[in-house]
């Protein structure tokens, strides 16, 4: 597939990388010595935490990244609970990571489980830094550490039939406390066109921040499509099943008025809830800072829109 | 006052009189007071020592959202609390409680118009009238204002008492309005737990006075009662 860059960054406009890294020593020293304010900006990350560095991709944006202890702390992921905080509280002492096993099945022809050591070593690991746009109206910037979808799946063969990807996150109620909640029906069920699943920018996810990932961006693999909302990246991901028919997500499920299959980035259609036109950047929109616009895939049109050439994302939000 | 059969109830009511001596009135008060200041004195703590979190403007309105629900939640008790106990006090603290759930909400409000949209009077205006939970609060929030204005015992005198407390029965529909716009923002990742113990809470304050009412107007076995007693002993207990 032909991946298009993005033409409006010059080559000279792009940091050297010695001059980023020297920039993060100073902000780093900066910080150190209380120069600028670390109100919830901590750039250190997890002492103990395994690395887990990945080559820099060309499909990383140029944005600051959000801070590591926001990323890590402000999150949405209801097995653990429905405060921000509560999967930072829950899934470090909660989530076993390993053994950790993934089927991969349905429409393919070399249907297998694979053990999470081996998926770590399927393809070169590659540092992605996407932005993130929440359906809730704010917005993040990661370093994830992955390697496309694409490839694991290619190595399982697909047939005629698969024209959906079906991803379905761990259910387990003596590790999740968010299971005994009626909030979603569970397991957690997320799905992808089968073009959109093989597109080089949906990355299956091991890390973030150069290393593994925290339990509460789900560990120990995700997904990460950074054009469509936030819920539509998978976590914990226990099974990967080609399927033929549009699977129903768990978010539609629930509110089939206010969710949809393809959940695109999509300033021109509101949430019934909220307008989905501006956004909040976490850690740098503080109080007294204007929203800022969304933009139309979250910025990925250049690389994604031919996949909708044709629909009408009024109707297929 | 009738002999309570709850003991805590009666124990309590026989330590604290019906009557508070006014400078005991006064010292209460101003702890009162004091007390109702401090979720903001939290937010301007939190606020200049960067403890806002990731989503500050989120963190804020919430939090001003939250603190106007439990405002009304107080003043919504008083009377019961009068009820109950015989104590005639608590019922000079209802409007300081009426006021501070009207300046919670004005600041609730405020930080929507402003810290959130900035003003943006299209933008603002589009939610009121596309989004349920937002007409909801809105609508609240006006029925507030005349409460607000109102509050003054020269208000009292000048609408005369009978219509006063009808008008001020827009309480209740602000209660119900409050806890819909709550239930509704909540909804929409069906995370209804905390509204609930909210609608519960309001449900209860409200059943009260149905129930009351209903006494009041159809009679009762125990029409005798007290017609202060809110609800007869032989309910409660």
């Amino acid at each position: 597939m032909l991946i298009r860059q993005r033409r409006d960054i010059a080559p000279s406009e792009i940091t050297p990388q010695g001059v980023w890294h020297g920039r993060r020593t100073l902000l780093r020293a900066a910080v150190a010595a209380g120069l600028v304010g670390t109100a919830g900006r901590t750039v250190a990350r997890n002492p103990s935490a395994p690395g887990l560095a990945g080559k820099p991709s060309p499909l990383s944006t140029m944005e600051r990244a959000t801070a590591y202890d926001l990323v890590t702390s402000y999150c949405n992921f209801y097995e653990f609970g429905t405060e921000k905080d509560d999967p930072s509280r829950h899934a470090p002492k909660l989530l076993r990571t390993r053994p950790w096993q993934v089927a991969v099945d349905g429409e393919v022809r070399r249907p297998r489980s694979f053990d999470i050591d081996e998926l770590l070593k399927l393809a070169p690991l590659e540092e992605r830094i996407y932005r993130l746009r929440c359906v809730e109206a704010w917005s993040a910037v990661v370093p994830w550490v992955g390697y496309p979808l694409a490839e694991l799946i290619r190595r399982v063969e697909p047939t005629g039939n698969a024209k959906y990807v079906e991803l379905t996150t761990l259910a387990d109620a003596k590790q999740m406390p968010g299971l005994r909640s009626g909030v979603l029906d569970w397991p957690y069920v997320e799905g992808l066109r089968l073009d959109e699943a093989m597109h080089p920018l949906t990355l299956l996810t091991f890390g973030l921040y150069g290393e593994v990932l925290p339990n509460q961006n789900g560990a120990p693999l995700r997904i990460v499509v950074p054009w469509k909302y936030g819920f539509k990246s998978a976590k914990s991901l226990v099974r990967i099943r080609l399927v033929e028919r549009q699977p129903v997500n768990s978010w539609q499920k629930s509110a089939p008025r206010e969710y949809g299959f393809f959940s695109n980035v999509n300033p021109n259609v509101d949430h019934p809830r909220w307008s989905q036109a501006t956004e909040r950047r976490l850690g740098e929109d503080g109080l007294l800072s204007r929203r800022r616009p969304t933009q139309m895939f979250n910025g990925y049109g250049e690389q994604v829109a031919s996949l909708y050439s044709g629909m009408d994302l009024k109707q297929f939000f | 006052m009738n002999g309570w059969r709850i003991p805590l109830l009666a124990r309590l009511t026989s330590v604290v009189p019906p009557v508070l001596q006014p400078r005991r009135f006064a010292q209460l008060q101003a702890v009162l007071f004091i007390a109702a200041l401090l979720p903001l004195a939290r937010l301007f703590y939190l606020g200049s020592a960067g403890g806002l979190g990731a989503n500050p403007v989120e963190f804020v309105s919430r939090s001003l959202g939250t603190w106007t629900l439990v405002a009304l939640v107080v003043t919504l008790s008083i009377t019961p609390l009068r009820l109950a106990t015989g104590w005639a006090w608590p019922m000079r603290l209802r409007r300081m409680f009426g006021l501070f759930t009207f300046f919670y909400a004005v600041l609730h409000l405020g930080a929507y118009l402003w810290l959130d949209q900035w003003f943006d009077m299209a933008a603002i205006w589009k939610d009121v009238l596309k989004r349920p939970f937002i007409t909801a609060g809105f609508a609240a929030m006006v029925l507030l204002v005349p409460l607000a204005v109102t509050s003054s015992n020269g208000w009292v005198r000048r609408l005369g008492g009978r219509n006063w407390q009808r008008l001020h029965r827009l309480v209740y529909a602000v209660a119900v309005l409050a806890v819909v716009h709550f239930w509704w923002q909540k909804a929409a990742k069906n995370d209804v737990g905390e509204p609930l113990v909210y609608a519960v809470v309001v449900g209860l304050l409200l059943g009260l006075r149905l129930l009351r009412w209903a006494q009041q107007r159809y009679g009762s076995i125990d029409s005798r009662a007290n017609s202060s007693s809110i609800v007869s002993r032989r309910r409660i207990s």
